[in-house]
């Protein structure tokens, strides 16, 4: 059941980061909305799924990109790992635990990512400190509302059924 | 508990996955030529499932313009926008027409470079991932695209078709860190290679004493045989002159790829148009 869950917030996340995400941030994207589910995944689930969550979404997205089918799973997986093994030694329940790791997981993806490309001379990226910045943010942003929303639905359904009782 | 006893073992699990996607790069940077068949299987599988998400959100954007907003004035909009549109195509045509009156070029090829054959597709989706800049388009191999087609809008050069599926094909946009095209200042006649940078392009290989201007444009000049001489890359934006024998030019480009929404992709190669007109005119 938690493996369909998974598999269905993989594949939301794909469609709406290659149909939404391009009218939302002037085209260049400045989230990477596959990457904000591995994190939510491992931050919830642990390292194992977190590390298959990160492999399998990150194969797709480079089998759907230009690139070099593995590196963005690779990056993913390790991330996906990371983070899960990080979430289940410390409490990161709170919102500046989890803030800073929405933002390490972007800027350790794009380190793996660029780094894996650099060294197997296949793309430059010179100067990629401001596009990576901006990326952590718009991750952790959206990774932060989505946590809200998740945690908070199930407590907003039970008030509502509470009103309807009296 | 066989399956528990392996999902304890979280490190040689790890371990096993990272060596995997080791060598599974491994292969492809050893043995790749073309696309690979997993890449193209994908996208052709997921480009269905960006069409039915962009048909929804189509739907949705369209029910609401059409219930909501100004029927009337919409349809004048479309209008004049497809007007637009169009004029600007022929600009861009005309542009291209008088550049090569200036340089002297034969009346075959003019002929055969201004009247471009052309498919007009629709974008369906962006990007998988921001690391890399594409864009899926509607039109396929059933349409007449192949890989290495150019892909223009009516403000300039957008990219070319990279992985051509039978109903739709992935395009590599010009600002992509991969794409490049020959490219000339339209003022001075100096060349160069526009290469993409992720966000902006750089004018490469421009000699330090070139005769170059910011608000120069910078057209395409179709040396690399996939992009049509004369059309409009963009305009400079920044010029530095260092100690190199080159000079370092940023290149703002001319489309506006945020808002790209229909594009035309060129279905004859330059080199075959220049072929169809040196065999004579066309009817």
């Amino acid at each position: 059941m938690k493996a369909v869950a998974v598999l269905i917030a993989i594949a939301l996340a794909l469609a709406l980061q290659t149909t939404l995400a391009r009218f939302l941030v002037g085209g260049t994207a400045a989230v990477d909305l596959v990457l904000v589910v591995v994190v939510y995944v491992a931050l919830t689930s642990g390292p194992v799924t977190g590390m298959f969550a990160g492999s399998l979404a990150g194969l797709v997205q480079d089998a759907l990109s230009s690139g070099i089918i593995g590196v963005g799973g690779l990056a993913k997986s390790v991330v996906g790992f990371v983070t899960g093994a990080i979430g289940q030694q410390f409490i990161v329940t709170a919102a500046l635990p989890r803030l800073l790791i929405f933002l390490a997981a972007t800027a350790a993806h794009a380190a793996v990512f660029m780094g894996l490309y650099v060294l197997l001379g296949l793309r430059s990226f010179p100067s990629p400190w401001a596009a990576i910045a901006s990326q952590a943010v718009g991750n952790a942003a959206i990774g932060m509302i989505a946590f809200t929303l998740i945690e908070s639905l199930p407590g907003v359904v039970e008030r509502r059924r509470m009103r309807r009782r009296l | 508990m066989a399956l528990l006893d392996i999902r304890q073992r979280t490190g040689y699990l790890f371990v096993g996955l990272t060596v995997g996607h080791i060598v599974l790069i491994s292969a492809q940077v050893n043995t790749a030529r073309g696309v690979p068949v997993l890449e193209a299987v994908t996208f052709g599988v997921f480009a269905e499932v960006q069409r039915a998400a962009s048909t929804a959100i189509g739907s949705l954007r369209s029910s609401w313009t059409d219930y909501v907003a100004l029927q009337e004035v919409r349809r004048e909009n479309e209008r004049l926008r497809t007007e637009v549109a169009q004029l600007q195509v022929r600009l861009q045509q005309e542009r291209a027409l008088a550049e090569r009156a200036r340089t002297l070029e034969s009346l075959l090829d003019l002929r055969s470079e201004a009247e471009l054959p052309t498919v007009a597709a629709t974008v369906i989706a962006g990007g998988a991932s921001p690391d890399f800049r594409t864009m899926t388009v509607d039109k396929g191999t059933a349409d007449g695209v192949r890989a290495d087609m150019a892909v223009i809008a009516p403000a300039g050069v957008v990219g070319r078709v990279i992985t051509p599926t039978p109903r739709a094909a992935k395009v590599q946009l010009l600002i992509d860190r991969n794409a490049a095209a020959g490219a000339l200042v339209e003022r001075s006649r100096a060349q160069g290679v526009a290469v993409g940078t992720g966000g902006e392009l750089r004018l490469d290989y421009v000699s330090g004493t070139a005769d170059v201007e910011v608000g120069d444009t910078v057209v395409t000049s179709g040396i690399d045989g996939i992009y049509p001489k004369g059309f409009v890359i963009g305009q400079i934006e920044s010029v530095e002159r260092g100690q190199g024998a080159f000079s370092a030019i940023v290149v703002r480009p001319a489309v506006d790829f945020s808002s790209l929404e229909a594009v035309l992709i060129v279905v004859a190669p330059p080199a075959a148009s220049a072929k169809d007109a040196a065999q004579g005119p066309r009817e």
